[in-house]
């Protein structure tokens, strides 16, 4: 119940701070398995990506967040796991475990997933080069579709060390979905991906 | 009967307004409906007749929400009409920032302007502060703003992006704040009513809108600025203002004007809501967009709605405080 209001009131500051509207330029939304993967340029990303999705589809739908940023604090933790029901990562690579094995573990449950691909977040509107991670993802799950989103603004709106946000409307444009094709180069693919992305500025 | 009208008590008169409108409303939708059920049966209808009906259903169902809005707002009175008119400001400035390229340096100042700005003028209006009101604005966010913008050296199209940000804070907050303002007027014969002044300027300034749009479609032929605004016609303006002016004269018993001069108000409110809409409309190109935004379905965003409104509300501020307050 509290989670449930806490969702409803979350959506509703977001899309009041900066709309979040959604666009959809090159397929209509579809409930199928998929990885939403964006530019990252300020803390509200994450949130305007979750609010403009239609609810059948958030509802099965969890961001991917640092756990170095998202799991410190009581209120942190409880949006992050609870009201977003974030897969929580490790940013520091250890020679013990793979940081992208909770990711695997929520792709086999059949969740959709929201990732920045870029790993930390940039001042420009354009997003910087792709890490190998999502190619991993989608070397590992070849039937899931990988659907190219474009935040508009968002990197106006909260630049890195900024206190207060500046209201600005946010056009969340989801692209046409791409998949890993067979014997594709890890590098090539990761550009092909960011150009997906791009393509939607 | 206009005495009957005249003499009617302030809230029986907003109820025959509300009423009204939702007469009108109601006529607009049966319109919609039968010219759509009339497009569904007609296989050779073309895509532009089409587009526009579809147009016009969206509109008059966006004017629905908008007159419920605003019936609540005004059911709570004067902190309820603030607060409505502070977050339409929110959401206009909200527009015009959005489409201006301001750069990093500008974001604390741009934060104040909506945090800080926005709710400390309407809270003037609120507390009837009319001098503050008239110049924080114009003097001291005018000369605040580019202060704070300046600490973070960026001297990158200072003057434009310090000139398009005062713009926007003027146009968004002071000129549209102007509409709400009217309540702080203290008019003689007419205490306790200045609500019902509010309501006449803003149904004339949106019938004058409405009636064009009407009038051009059904009229339109020649342009009157095709390059700033194409939907804009000789027509439309002449049969919209005119009709309007009529209405504006017959409105006279909730204001206190009498019928002739109730017409001048609504012909100055009809010129001003049409300069404010086609220079708004040149404004919006010049940075780029066709739209303000997508806010309201069938309008646009809050600023295409309220871009006469802007214009208007001053200097029908001025007249009314000038001519009609001791």
């Amino acid at each position: 119940m509290i989670v449930l209001l806490a969702r409803f009131f979350l959506i509703g500051l977001v899309k009041l701070l900066v709309g979040a509207n959604p666009r959809w330029m090159e397929a209509a939304p579809d409930v199928a398995q998929s990885i939403y993967f964006t530019n990252h340029s300020s803390h509200l990303d994450t949130l305007a990506l979750w609010a403009a999705l239609p609810a059948e589809i958030r509802a099965t739908t969890r961001p991917v967040a640092a756990r170095d940023y998202w799991g410190k604090g009581r209120i942190k933790r409880f949006i992050a796991l609870k009201v977003l029901n974030a897969v929580l990562i490790e940013r520091e690579v250890s020679r013990h475990s793979d940081p992208l094995a909770p990711l695997f573990e929520a792709l086999g449950q059949g969740d959709s997933l929201i990732i920045f691909p870029e790993g930390t977040r940039r001042t420009q509107a354009e997003p910087s080069d792709f890490k190998g991670g999502l190619y991993h993802l989608a070397e590992a799950f070849p039937q899931v579709r990988l659907v190219p989103v474009y935040l508009d603004t968002l990197h106006r709106s909260m630049p890195k060390g900024s206190l207060l946000p500046v209201p600005l409307i946010c056009t969340v444009r989801f692209g046409g979905a791409i998949f890993l094709q067979t014997g594709e180069h890890k590098k090539n693919f990761l550009v092909r991906a960011r150009e997906a992305v791009l393509k939607l500025i | 009967m206009l005495n009957v009208l005249a003499s009617l008590h302030p809230d029986q008169k907003f109820y025959w307004l509300i009423g009204g409108v939702a007469a009108l409303l109601l006529i607009a939708s049966v319109i919609g409906w039968v010219l759509k059920s009339r497009l569904a049966r007609n296989p050779q209808a073309g895509e532009r007749s089409q587009k526009v009906v579809n147009n016009l259903v969206a509109r008059v169902n966006a004017w629905w929400v908008m007159v419920a809005v605003f019936a609540v707002a005004f059911l709570a009175g004067k902190p309820g009409t603030i607060i409505l008119f502070t977050f339409i400001s929110y959401f206009a400035l909200r527009e015009f920032m959005t489409l201006t390229p301001t750069r990093a340096g500008d974001h604390r100042a741009l934060s104040l302007a909506f945090f800080l700005l926005i709710p400390l003028h309407y809270y003037l209006i609120y507390t009837e502060w009319y001098a503050l009101f008239t110049i924080l604005i114009p003097v001291y966010a005018f000369l605040l703003m580019p202060c704070i913008s300046v600490l973070a050296q960026d001297t990158e199209y200072f003057l434009e992006r310090a000139a398009k940000i005062q713009w926007g804070v003027m146009i968004s907050i002071y000129c549209i704040s102007h509409a709400p303002a009217l309540l702080l007027l203290d008019i003689p014969g007419f205490t306790g009513q200045n609500a019902l002044l509010l309501f006449y300027f803003m149904l004339i300034v949106q019938l004058s809108d409405v009636l064009q749009y009407v009038f051009g479609n059904l009229f339109g032929k020649t342009k009157v600025a095709p390059v700033v605004s194409p939907n804009k016609t000789v027509e439309g303006l002449i049969g919209g203002g005119l009709s309007t002016v009529l209405i504006g004269a017959a409105m006279w018993w909730i204001t206190p004007f009498t019928p002739l001069q109730s017409a001048g108000m609504a012909a100055v409110i009809v010129t001003m809501g049409f300069l404010g809409g086609l220079v708004m409309s040149a404004v919006k190109r010049s940075l780029g967009a066709k739209d303000w935004g997508s806010m309201i379905e069938g309008h646009g965003g809050m600023l295409d709605r309220m871009d006469s409104v802007s214009f208007a509300a001053p200097i029908f501020f001025h007249l009314v405080r000038y001519f009609f307050t001791p």
